[in-house]
């Protein structure tokens, strides 16, 4: 579906489903450099499963218009006028990376529009290494294979995808090596920069489920430690032999944690 | 910068990728998941598989977990994002055609083609509706001449079959992505080993795993390989792709190019494709080439060598017009095999014999070593005449074209030792010689 959001088009992905009110909408928003399809079965699921699925491409990202949010609070804010847009009170928000951060401080600055809260690899504080900051800001490929080389647990280096014959490092580099210049530099800033983790876990008030990759080098688990222990009703579902691409390396386990919790 | 990115290297990869130890057995090599069909674990689960809200195996004609793990492992060495296995080459051209193109559509392609590939486009594809355009490969204007409103595909080989033009990947595909268009290259003849189209430009890529991948004459098989690089869903690029662009009423409206960014094509080509055609891989013969993969470097390696060291004896022979080898100074494409095929080209090569046909005959019938049979990329090394064989269907003119006389003889050089081979050769030129 397309929406317009600040004046600009947006798109989201719904499973091929007609937006119907008053069914209960789990937003999904995803991580740096990615877009939607990061969530297409899980996504999927829930749109077929009596949930209004929206699964968001943010700004200048996938199919949506304009340059990318520059801080994780701009990515709140923008996630409070998108569940504007759809015309509801409240929405679930389902957020991957830089996406948890952003669904995180949406649900600490606007606590009466999250009715549920999904964090998958979250790190507060979400520090990124220099390495990486600097050839992100040069645009150079090496960022991409950074981020592959970190983001997938041991294991799924060797592939073994649920998906059949898909190849998930390959994949997910394309997916990057489509985003415009400059996207990843500034995602990944955000991330580096935000400060107000903690603070916006203290304001959460919905149940909040925090979905951690044993093996995640991007967010190692001690990172979701603090944040863990500042939300109030929380629950943690700790993957073995996962790292940070975790609807690629455990399509269903993810979603199974996302069934019990939101449904 | 002080890190360095962690990946895994070819080498690496022709072992691992796509498999690890059994779970369920700790068997180290890959399980031959002989089984039509899986169990599912509720009606739930099973409706969530049929809706691609749960990914995994239903019914092996869709999928199958030893398929999978070549899918995995072709597409980690060609650097794609996914892959089909199929039935054969042709399944995998056939699959490749019948996901973009609907009647109406049009290709263009390379002249310098295998001879089942020129039957499927010149002769049986027009039944359907689909035209193809042949063109001189080297001829870059003729590409671009040939590219109509209704252009949907342009395709060729990595090297021509039998000649060895070398398509000018790079140049093909740049031109193809000018006009909004993909290009699918047959990689058979090359393998992921001696060139990786996709770092060229190319958008898909396909082989008859027959070939150098399985390496020893077992089985018959094709791979579908995507790059994930082609914008589908592009302005001006949208409306000619609606197989991947538009809802598709066979699979609940979904739309692939939606589905995901990167993977439509893959999407469409297994939930359409392979579900109503049915060209699929049976397991035992996915076994079969995975275990050729794991030694592809180093055979590919030795192939190439005995190849350069037949081609440097039949140079020298007196009986010998000429070969078609692109690491010879007189091939036309020496320079742009430099450039693209580095590690060498291949171990299929043509040369002419300096005779009539029944002295042609004479040679195939004196050789030893060589099997006289209608396949390549075997460790044992084979012959064939290809004007009586595989491409007897095509008329003398478009033989000519394709760079095939009577006396042309087509080589595909195994791993005996070298100096066995070049005596069989030897004596059946001699023989070949005295039979006029």
């Amino acid at each position: 579906m397309q929406l317009e959001v600040a004046g600009r088009n947006v798109y989201a992905y719904t499973g091929s489903r007609a937006f119907t009110a008053g069914a209960p909408t789990v937003v999904f928003v995803h991580g740096a450099a990615n877009d939607h399809g990061v969530f297409a079965l899980q996504s999927r699921y829930f749109a077929w499963h009596g949930a209004n699925a929206v699964a968001v491409d943010l700004p200048g990202h996938g199919r949506s218009a304009g340059d990318p949010l520059a801080s994780v609070e701009a990515l709140a804010d923008w996630l409070r006028e998108v569940v504007d847009a759809l015309g509801v009170r409240d929405v679930s928000l389902v957020g991957h990376s830089l996406g948890a951060l952003g669904a995180l401080e949406c649900a600490g600055r606007y606590p009466e529009r999250v009715r549920r809260l999904a964090l998958l690899g979250p790190s507060v504080p979400m520090p990124v290494s220099e390495d990486l900051l600097e050839a992100a800001g040069r645009n150079e490929h090496v960022a991409y294979e950074l981020i592959n080389g970190w983001s997938f647990a041991p294991g799924s280096q060797l592939g073994g995808n649920q998906v059949p014959g898909m190849w998930m490092l390959g994949n997910a580099m394309r997916l990057m090596e489509r985003c415009h210049a400059g996207v990843l530099a500034i995602d990944l800033a955000a991330c580096n920069r935000y400060a107000n983790g903690l603070d916006a876990a203290a304001r959460v008030q919905c149940p909040t489920l925090v979905v951690i990759g044993a093996r995640d080098l991007m967010a190692p688990p001690r990172n979701a430690q603090a944040l863990i222990a500042a939300l109030r009703d929380v629950r943690t579902v700790m993957l073995p032999e996962t790292g940070h691409s975790m609807m690629a390396e455990r399509p269903d386990a993810v979603l199974d944690a996302l069934r019990k919790f939101l449904q | 910068m002080t890190i360095k990115p962690k990946s895994l290297q070819f080498d690496t990869l022709t072992l691992h990728a796509g498999s690890r130890p059994d779970p369920a057995t700790g068997a180290r090599a890959t399980p031959i998941y002989q089984t039509s069909s899986f169990v599912f674990p509720d009606t739930d689960h099973a409706a969530a598989l049929f809706n691609m809200e749960r990914a995994g195996h239903v019914y092996s004609r869709l999928s199958n977990p030893t398929c999978a793990v070549l899918e995995e492992r072709i597409a980690a060495l060609e650097g794609g994002i996914g892959a089909i296995a199929t039935a054969s080459g042709q399944a995998a051209l056939h699959l490749a055609i019948a996901t973009l193109l609907s009647a109406g559509s049009h290709i263009v392609a390379s002249r310098s083609l295998y001879g089942g590939s020129h039957n499927l486009l010149d002769y049986t594809l027009p039944r359907f509706g689909i035209e193809t355009t042949f063109v001189d490969p080297r001829d870059l204007d003729a590409w671009r001449d040939a590219i109509r409103p209704e252009t949907r595909l342009l395709f060729g080989e990595t090297l021509g079959n039998p000649g060895l033009d070398v398509l000018d990947v790079p140049r093909v595909a740049a031109l193809a992505h000018e006009y909004g268009r993909p290009l699918l290259v047959d990689s058979t003849f090359t393998t992921p080993w001696l060139m990786r189209p996709f770092e060229h430009g190319a958008d898909l890529v396909f082989h008859s795993a027959t070939k150098f991948l399985s390496g020893h004459g077992v089985v018959i098989g094709g791979l579908l390989v995507d790059s994930g690089q082609f914008d589908w869903n592009a302005a001006n690029v949208r409306e000619r792709f609606p197989t991947l662009t538009a809802p598709y009423a066979g699979f609940h409206d979904m739309v692939f190019a939606e589905e995901s960014t990167t993977g439509a094509f893959l999407l469409r080509a297994r939930r359409e494709g392979v579900r109503d055609f049915g060209a699929c891989m049976a397991p035992m013969t996915a076994f079969h080439i995975l275990q050729g993969i794991e030694t592809l470097p180093v055979r590919m390696a030795r192939h190439v060598e005995n190849t350069r060291a037949i081609v440097a004896f039949l140079r020298e022979h007196p009986f010998v017009a000429e070969i078609g080898y692109p690491e010879l100074a007189e091939h036309p494409d020496r320079a742009l095999a430099e450039r693209l095929l580095p590690r060498g080209c291949g171990a299929v090569f043509s040369f002419n014999l300096r005779g009539t046909r029944e002295q042609g005959r004479r040679f195939i019938e004196t050789l030893r070593l060589f099997s006289h049979l209608a396949n390549v990329g075997d460790a044992k090394s084979l012959v064939i005449h290809p004007a009586s064989t595989t491409h007897f269907r095509m008329s003398a003119e478009d033989l000519l074209r394709a760079g095939i006389t009577e006396g042309t003889i087509r080589l595909s050089i195994g791993l005996e030792d070298p100096s066995d081979l070049i005596e069989d050769l030897g004596r059946a030129l001699y023989a070949a010689s005295k039979a006029a």
